[in-house]
């Protein structure tokens, strides 16, 4: 297949664009494959990717239920950053942002990754003290953090309401590595460099049901027929309790609802990505203009990628609190999306109970970001039967070894995190 | 939205209530073991479908409730107070 240039894109214009090809191929499913990553997002294409290009194992499928990049992949606020307390997670989130710094080169796709900045306000001594913790953390560990006092916050983000009447700003954690990437082109960008070394990616097959024999995975059931594999990789955010039930066991995840929004699209206003401390919020410009923002959780358990009007309005309230010029502004549209919630707020990239079945799931509201770590690290731990160190400490047995990786501190509540 | 009818105060928009968990989890006997525990704390059915979850009415009576709820098109099809018996439909 052709590569993607700017020369390629000079040359497809005088020749009145008719050389393109389909990004990836319309696969359909064969008897058996070496590895079936399920789940067509981001993270899944992300897995077989990585399997084929780091592992050299490229008799892969990849099965999705709808379309590719139709679910939390296409759902979320494209926010990237590797801004955590815990060495556990800093060190994985740091070896995504590395990927995702070079990922227009090794897949050959435009991501529209833009390193533009992610400042976490703070608006009280102890906020600033924890933020100052964080990132001293961070710097201890090689990632980079400056601490930013007010002017420094006025300058880089001017549209912030400093004086705010009941939650004055102080200074915010700025991470200036981290940004925003297009969500759709990032699950793009991976089907076509998975499917050019050979992977098959087959849309509109759905798993009905796992082959299980002798505590080890044989294969799937799906609307498409039976497809074996020896090796079968989760990536299925917000669906994995009802796939890991099809294969006999539970798992510490409940799925939660999380809205995000956009609004009319507007003149460049905030060229950095910007936090709320007081309340939940955070918010970004696209290429297009739109402010795209999101807060917290609905607060209850939903499979049905719908949120609800009280949380809109919370939202719509904690991004006026920060920034009262928001209240001109029209939204534009508003989506959910399903999120593995799990009990400490930490992700799993492990084996499971089921010999030859892995996961990469519990991603919460925070999987973006991850996704080429997330596909890398599930990868080896695919390819090895073991995990890299950088998710080892990501196993779903963690709370039995009292390992918790609760960045927040809110105990086990998977609503709260 | 969500409209809840609490047994004690009427039907009630859900911003009055705060959601608490799957009402289905038992609590073991203490001598029961870290399995059971380990359980009990952490592993969820997680069903796409009803599930009878514990609903505090913060906003009104305060009281913890359970609801039979549908995870996927949120209908509430019942409420009772805490020690009343509420069981989700088979499949």
């Amino acid at each position: 297949m052709a590569r993607y240039s700017g020369l390629r894109v000079l040359t497809e214009g005088l020749r009145g664009n008719s050389g393109w090809k389909p990004a990836w191929r319309k696969a359909a499913p064969r008897p058996s494959y070496d590895v079936i990553v399920v789940g067509g997002g981001g993270h899944g294409l992300a897995t077989a990717f990585y399997l084929a290009s780091v592992h050299g194992i490229t008799n892969v499928a990849v099965v999705e239920r709808g379309l590719v990049g139709q679910g939390n992949t296409g759902r979320n606020t494209t926010i990237v950053r590797s801004n955590y307390l815990f060495p556990e997670n800093n060190h994985f989130y740091e070896h995504a942002l590395k990927l995702w710094e070079g990922l227009e080169q090794s897949l050959n796709y435009n991501v529209m990754m833009s390193q533009r900045g992610v400042i976490n306000l703070f608006h009280n001594d102890a906020q600033r003290n924890a933020a100052l913790r964080r990132g001293n953390s961070m710097r201890l560990n090689g990632i980079d953090a400056e601490l930013l006092d007010r002017d420094g916050v006025k300058a880089m983000c001017p549209i912030v309401d400093l004086d705010n009447g009941r939650y004055p700003v102080m200074g915010g954690l700025l991470q200036r590595r981290g940004g925003t990437a297009r969500h759709d082109a990032v699950a793009w960008g991976f089907a076509h460099a998975a499917d050019a070394r050979g992977v098959d990616i087959i849309e509109h097959c759905e798993v009905t049901g796992m082959i299980v024999e002798g505590g080890a995975i044989q294969g799937l059931r799906t609307t498409r027929g039976e497809i074996r594999a020896p090796k079968v990789g989760l990536a299925v955010a917000g669906s994995t309790s009802t796939l890991t039930a099809m294969a006999g066991f539970d798992v510490p995840i409940e799925t939660h609802l999380l809205q995000a929004f956009v609004s009319e699209g507007l003149k460049p206003l905030i060229d950095c990505v910007v936090t709320f401390g007081a309340g939940h919020f955070y918010v970004s410009q696209s290429d297009k203009g739109g402010l795209v923002f999101g807060g917290g959780l609905d607060g209850y358990p939903s499979y049905g990628q719908r949120g609800t009007l009280p949380t809109a309005e919370h939202v719509y309230a904690a991004g006026v609190s920060m920034i009262p010029a928001l209240g001109r502004l029209r939204g534009l549209r508003s989506w959910a999306g399903v999120m593995d919630m799990t009990p400490d707020g930490s992700p799993y990239i492990c084996k499971t109970p089921v010999r030859g079945l892995y996961m990469t799931a519990g991603w919460c509201y925070g999987g973006f970001k991850a996704t080429p770590g997330s596909g890398w690290c599930h990868a080896w731990t695919i390819a090895k039967d073991a995990p890299h160190r950088l998710n080892a400490a990501h196993t779903l047995d963690r709370f039995r070894e009292g390992r918790m990786l609760d960045e927040r501190g809110n105990g086990p509540f998977f609503w709260a995190q | 939205m969500l409209r809840i009818p609490c047994p004690h105060c009427g039907a009630r928009d859900e911003v009055e209530f705060t959601y608490r968990g799957d009402a289905t989890v038992a609590r073991p006997a203490p001598d029961a073991g870290t399995d059971a525990f380990h359980d009990y704390l952490y592993l969820r059915r997680n069903p796409r479908g009803w599930q009878v979850e514990w609903w505090q009415h913060h906003g009104g009576c305060r009281a913890f409730l359970k609801v039979l709820r549908h995870t996927v098109t949120h209908e509430v099809r019942g409420v009772v107070t805490a020690t009343g018996a509420l069981e989700a439909p088979q499949a």
